[in-house]
């Protein structure tokens, strides 16, 4: 058996037979159909009489010979015919490809879907805290709707399950700082302040947006995908027609709990952050732990820990909207699962720095310097 | 390999996930040419069976040849050779998404003949978008612009992409509605006419079974209690057989089979 197919152009009577052997099949078609196109004659004869087997792409280049050129097909078995009648029918205009568009078109049409989708999440974002706040009022007048176990288990995952990676993180961010710090306080000889730069920059700043990015990450991410294939599941819709409302059993517990969390996560980031600062001031400028907590006591006001205090929960509710605003967003495909946790997490850091930005400028001038 | 051996041969076939056996010792076989229907109640492990076959499950014990080959333990290169020669249509339909029909239909081309030049790649694209029974416009469409039956036609089309002899189907007309199911079973019919396919094909649809399928195989009790035509299976007495086809269902799709029959 040949495991390929060959043709033998030969005129007979002013006519061109192509006389195909063996296998007529895609394995020998990309040779096949170079070498058709290099013959020029016009009365074209197609003997099928010593092709051994024809597959769907061999009759289609018999039937283009047919359909373009007008060759005549002869020897074709039963099933040979019935196979070229197959794919005769099935030669109707199909579109295969897009027709692309113009640079230009594309260029503007996605500047004004992106504005678009930044105005319309805007809008809906507002929409959904406004959404949440009727919620919340409803379960504050009917206390029996509060799903207590949900908000538990939701302080597990958001909040005690973080402490591990939340810790370790702080700590080496506050080793970093008293490191880099004293490099260069050490230049004026006021390596001291190392202590100053530490427990200021843990307490005000660092402890709570670096735990922000972490629950963001976390948390946010979490919650964009659970809602995300819970709609895509038809859960949601599932609750709704059952009567739950998705707001106060699906958002609201996780919102609540992200909030409730968070302050006690900042605290305790800036807290371990010190601890790191701590151990290197201790270790590296000799500063013992004693002085440098007398130190921290004296350095560091209140209105430090009020401002991390009073930040966290918002940025926690930030965080927790933007993951299940974007994952009640879902719909369709799975890859929309994926983008829009994306989504979640990116503009939950964002609006976290935003509002970290105003903070400072409005803190700064009521005097919480 | 000779005409009459069977296409598919399984043989002591036993799986299992954990402490729950799906099968045991089970066998079966496909004949060339033949539509075979796997009809089984929920759980029966029909899938299973079908993954077995085409090699996304390795079977915790037994023998599996396709084409005369065996399939069990063979390295990725080998397979390859056998599994262009079948093509196989996931419940879903299973196109990748982010391709359009076209480009779906294309991949398999691409990867088994990567020579073959564009202009004609695009012609076998839409000879086989006709021939699935799919618009003339759907070609240039992604996976989620189509409906669920399109989808299941965009299926077929790529699992018929290299002319393969044998073709799984699993459940295919399910969650169509019944005109697109009886569409749907035509067009396999159709195909196999045209192309000699030999067709495994899972299903529930009662009308499925008498429409086009040759023989059935029934899976209970973790193997293969029976196989033949419907009539052969009609006379065994077995109560989930006898339950499935003369249910008021079984009923319904019997007449309806001998009314067709008689008309034509």
């Amino acid at each position: 058996m040949t495991v390929t197919a060959d043709f033998n152009p030969s005129f007979e009577n002013d006519r061109c037979v192509l006389r195909f052997s063996g296998n007529l099949t895609i394995l020998r078609v990309r040779k096949l159909s170079e070498q058709l196109k290099a013959i020029e004659a016009d009365k074209l004869v197609v003997d099928l009489s010593e092709v051994e087997r024809m597959d769907t792409v061999g009759a289609w280049l018999v039937h283009k010979l047919e359909r373009d050129r007008g060759a005549q097909i002869v020897g074709a078995t039963e099933e040979q015919q019935l196979l070229i009648e197959h794919v005769t029918q099935a030669d109707r205009p199909v579109k295969v490809h897009r027709e692309p568009e113009s640079a230009m078109f594309v260029v503007f049409g996605e500047m004004g879907a992106a504005t678009q989708t930044a105005m319309k999440t805007m809008v809906g974002l507002v929409g959904f805290f406004g959404a949440l706040l009727i919620s919340t009022w409803n379960i504050i007048r009917h206390p029996r709707r509060f799903r207590f176990n949900a908000v538990v288990q939701r302080f597990d995952v958001v909040g005690v399950r973080a402490l591990f990676i939340i810790g370790l993180m702080s700590f080496l961010v506050g080793i970093v700082i008293a490191q880099q710090g004293a490099v260069q306080l050490r230049q004026f000889g006021a390596e001291v302040f190392t202590v100053n730069l530490v427990g200021r920059s843990a307490i005000k700043e660092l402890g709570v947006l670096m735990t922000a990015i972490m629950v963001a990450g976390r948390s946010g991410s979490a919650f964009a995908a659970q809602l995300g294939s819970m709609k895509l599941n038809e859960e949601v819709d599932a609750m709704r027609t059952i009567g739950v409302s998705p707001m106060e059993a699906l958002v609201f517990p996780r919102v609540f709990a992200t909030v409730m969390m968070m302050p006690l996560l900042g605290f305790y980031s800036a807290i371990i952050a010190i601890i790191g600062g701590g151990i290197f001031c201790w270790i590296s400028l000799e500063i013992p732990p004693i002085t440098f907590v007398q130190r921290i006591r004296e350095i560091v006001p209140m209105t430090d820990l009020y401002q991390n205090l009073i930040k966290a929960p918002v940025f926690g509710m930030i965080i927790a909207m933007a993951g299940c605003y974007q994952g009640l967003q879902v719909e369709g495909n799975a890859e929309e699962v994926g983008l829009r946790t994306t989504t979640a997490v990116v503009q939950g850091i964002f609006l976290v720095i935003v509002l970290d930005a105003f903070f400072a400028v409005f803190f700064t001038s009521i005097g919480w310097l | 390999m000779t005409r009459n051996q069977p296409i598919i041969e399984v043989r002591g076939l036993s799986n299992r996930f954990g402490d729950q056996v799906v099968h045991d010792d089970l066998d079966l076989d496909v004949r060339r040419g033949e539509i075979l229907g796997v009809v089984g109640g929920s759980g029966t492990g029909k899938s299973v069976l079908m993954r077995s076959v085409i090699g996304l499950q390795t079977p915790a014990a037994g023998e599996i040849r396709v084409f005369g080959e065996p399939m069990i333990g063979r390295d990725e290169e080998e397979a390859k050779h056998v599994r262009r020669r079948w093509g196989v249509l996931f419940q879903g339909g299973a196109l990748f998404s982010t391709l359009t029909v076209a480009e779906n239909i294309q991949v398999p081309i691409r990867e088994f003949y990567p020579g073959i030049d564009h202009e004609l790649q695009d012609e076998i694209a839409a000879y086989k978008i006709s021939m699935s029974g799919l618009g003339s416009d759907a070609g240039a469409k992604y996976p989620a612009e189509l409906s669920g039956g399109m989808r299941k036609r965009a299926g077929i089309a790529r699992a018929l992409a290299l002319d393969p002899e044998l073709l799984f189907l699993d459940e295919p007309t399910a969650g169509l509605d019944p005109i697109g199911a009886a569409a749907f079973d035509r067009l396999v019919g159709e195909l196999r006419e045209a192309l000699g396919l030999t067709v495994f094909l899972i299903t529930h649809d009662l009308d499925t079974l008498y429409a086009i399928c040759d023989r059935v195989a029934v899976l209970a009790d973790r193997k293969v209690v029976a196989i033949g035509t419907i009539p052969e299976l009609l006379a065994l007495d077995h109560e989930w057989i006898q339950d499935y086809f003369n249910g008021p269902r079984g009923r319904t799709a019997a007449a309806i089979d001998k009314a067709e029959k008689a008309e034509a």
